[in-house]
This record gives C-alpha cells, structure tokens and sequence, in this order.
C-alpha cells in the first residue's frame, strides 16, 4: 500500500513524530514543537489519522504492560519508507522552488 | 445566586456549528455545559470563559473518551449520535478537527447516519403506506425531512472540498 500521493502534514508529522514510540498526546507535542508551534493536531483529526494509519501498517499500537489504557505507537518498517519517500518528494519540491525563484529574483 | 441551570432547545443537524458557538457564548457568560439530554442541556457556573465547548457526531467509543481525556478535554456526555467535550482554556487551545480531511470525514458521519435513518423511514413509510395503516404518511414525511438535512450537509461538504482543491 505504497502509493505515489503526497502526504498530508498531519500524516508526515505523526509518521515523523512515531519515530521514537510515543503516546497520542506525545505525538501532539512533538509536531508543535518541530514546527515551532505551527502545527497542532487536534485530538479528533490525531484520533481518526492514527487508526487509518494502524489499518494500513505503517504504524502499529505496541502492546501496554501497564494495563494503562494509553495506547504506545510506533512506525513500522513500511511506514519508515513512505517517510523516506515523501522526504525525497518534499526535497524535490524544494529544490525546484528555490532554483526558479532564484532566478528570478 | 443559583449555579445550575438547564435550557430546553431543538437545534437542527445542519446547525451543529451553530450550536457548538451558541455553547461557547454560554461559557463566555460563565455557564458551562455540565451534561446533556434530550434537547436539554444542564449548565453549571463557571468564570467567564473558563473553558472551551467542542461537540461532533461520533460512534460510542470509551476509547476515544479516553484519548480525549488524555489531552485534557474532558467528556460532558451525549445526546443521541453526538458527545459533547470540555476543556479549561487555561489547558492550551481546544479544537477537534485541525484539517480539511477530516472535517470532511466528520461530515460523512454525519451522512452516512442521516442517509441509514432516512432510508429506514422510507421502507416503514412505504410499508405503512401499502398496508393502508393510515400512518405511512408520518415517516414518508421523516424520510423527506431527513433527505433535506442530508442535502444541507452535502452542501458543507462540497464548500470543504473546492478549499482542499488549493489547501490541505
């Protein structure tokens, strides 16, 4: 389920933030503080991107030896590749703004 | 002085927007939402503007009321398909939904919903019809209601998705 469409920026920040295992209300801290204050995820738009991303394996819920009911997310191995795709289209992106603004600037 | 006070109100399921800002006056003027009913909703004093109201249609799941809570919204209850949040201000800015996305999946919720009890009163209403039970009528009328509200929400959907054409 690795498709060529862009990502939106909750999904790239909460892939980005998964990294290292996080809680939901972690993964909220981490994409405003990256993005210095920017990007707040709220707890319904977090909520509903953390199951479709559960459903399509690019992260997982890891299993709570606590019996807390907070659930621990972490990236998968496919999910670590889409990351890795979406940074070389963002690269791209990038790239080519920067060259044609220069040029005309 | 009194500390309590409940208000009777019909709001329609286009005007749930409406509704969530008439809430938020409400904990402006130092009443907030404490629980709900049917088309009743009990207030409790507050200071002015102690907290932020938030309310969206949603399956019952005490997974969610969880992960709420976890980011400090606290569950007021709910009211046939809709629950109803609270945060203190103080904890930091309160919003459900933070992109177009799923704004739009909100309001497919809400459709999907409106479409199911629309339908189911279109078959009894037909039934009813045929059976000459006299009372057919009633959910023909239901149904024909419903289509409406689903059309009205369609109409918000659709404004969502010519912005996502440009924005995310």
């Amino acid at each position: 389920m690795e498709d060529s469409l862009a990502l939106t920026e909750a999904t790239y920040y909460i892939l980005l933030s998964l990294v290292t295992p996080q809680h939901g209300y972690g993964i909220m801290q981490t994409a405003e503080a990256l993005s210095q204050g920017r990007v707040r995820l709220a707890a319904g738009t977090l909520y509903g991107a953390l199951s479709s991303l559960c459903e399509r394996e690019w992260i997982l819920p890891l299993p709570t030896d606590d019996g807390s009911r907070r659930k621990l997310y972490q990236l998968t191995p496919l999910g670590l590749r889409v990351l890795k795709k979406e940074l070389s289209r963002l690269r791209e992106l990038v790239a080519n703004g920067e060259a044609i603004l220069k040029e005309n600037a | 002085m009194e500390n309590s006070k409940t208000i009777r109100k019909w709001v329609w399921v286009w005007d749930f927007e409406k509704e969530e800002r008439w809430l938020n006056a409400m904990a402006q003027s130092g009443w907030v939402l404490d629980s709900v009913g049917f088309c009743t909703y009990h207030f409790k004093r507050c200071e002015a503007g102690e907290y932020a109201v938030r309310l969206e249609m949603h399956a019952v799941d005490s997974e969610y009321i969880a992960f709420m809570a976890e980011t400090g919204a606290e569950y007021v209850g709910r009211m046939m398909a809709w629950v109803y949040f609270r945060k203190k201000t103080a904890d930091g800015p309160f919003d459900l939904f933070s992109d177009i996305d799923s704004r739009i999946g909100h309001l497919d919720r809400i459709g999907k919903t409106l479409s199911i009890v629309g339908a189911a009163n279109l078959l009894i209403g037909l039934a009813n019809t045929f059976n000459r039970s006299g009372w057919g009528w009633i959910n023909l009328l239901c149904a024909a209601f419903l289509a409406y509200a689903l059309g009205r929400i369609h109409g918000k959907k659709e404004a969502l998705e010519k912005e996502r054409a440009l924005h995310e």
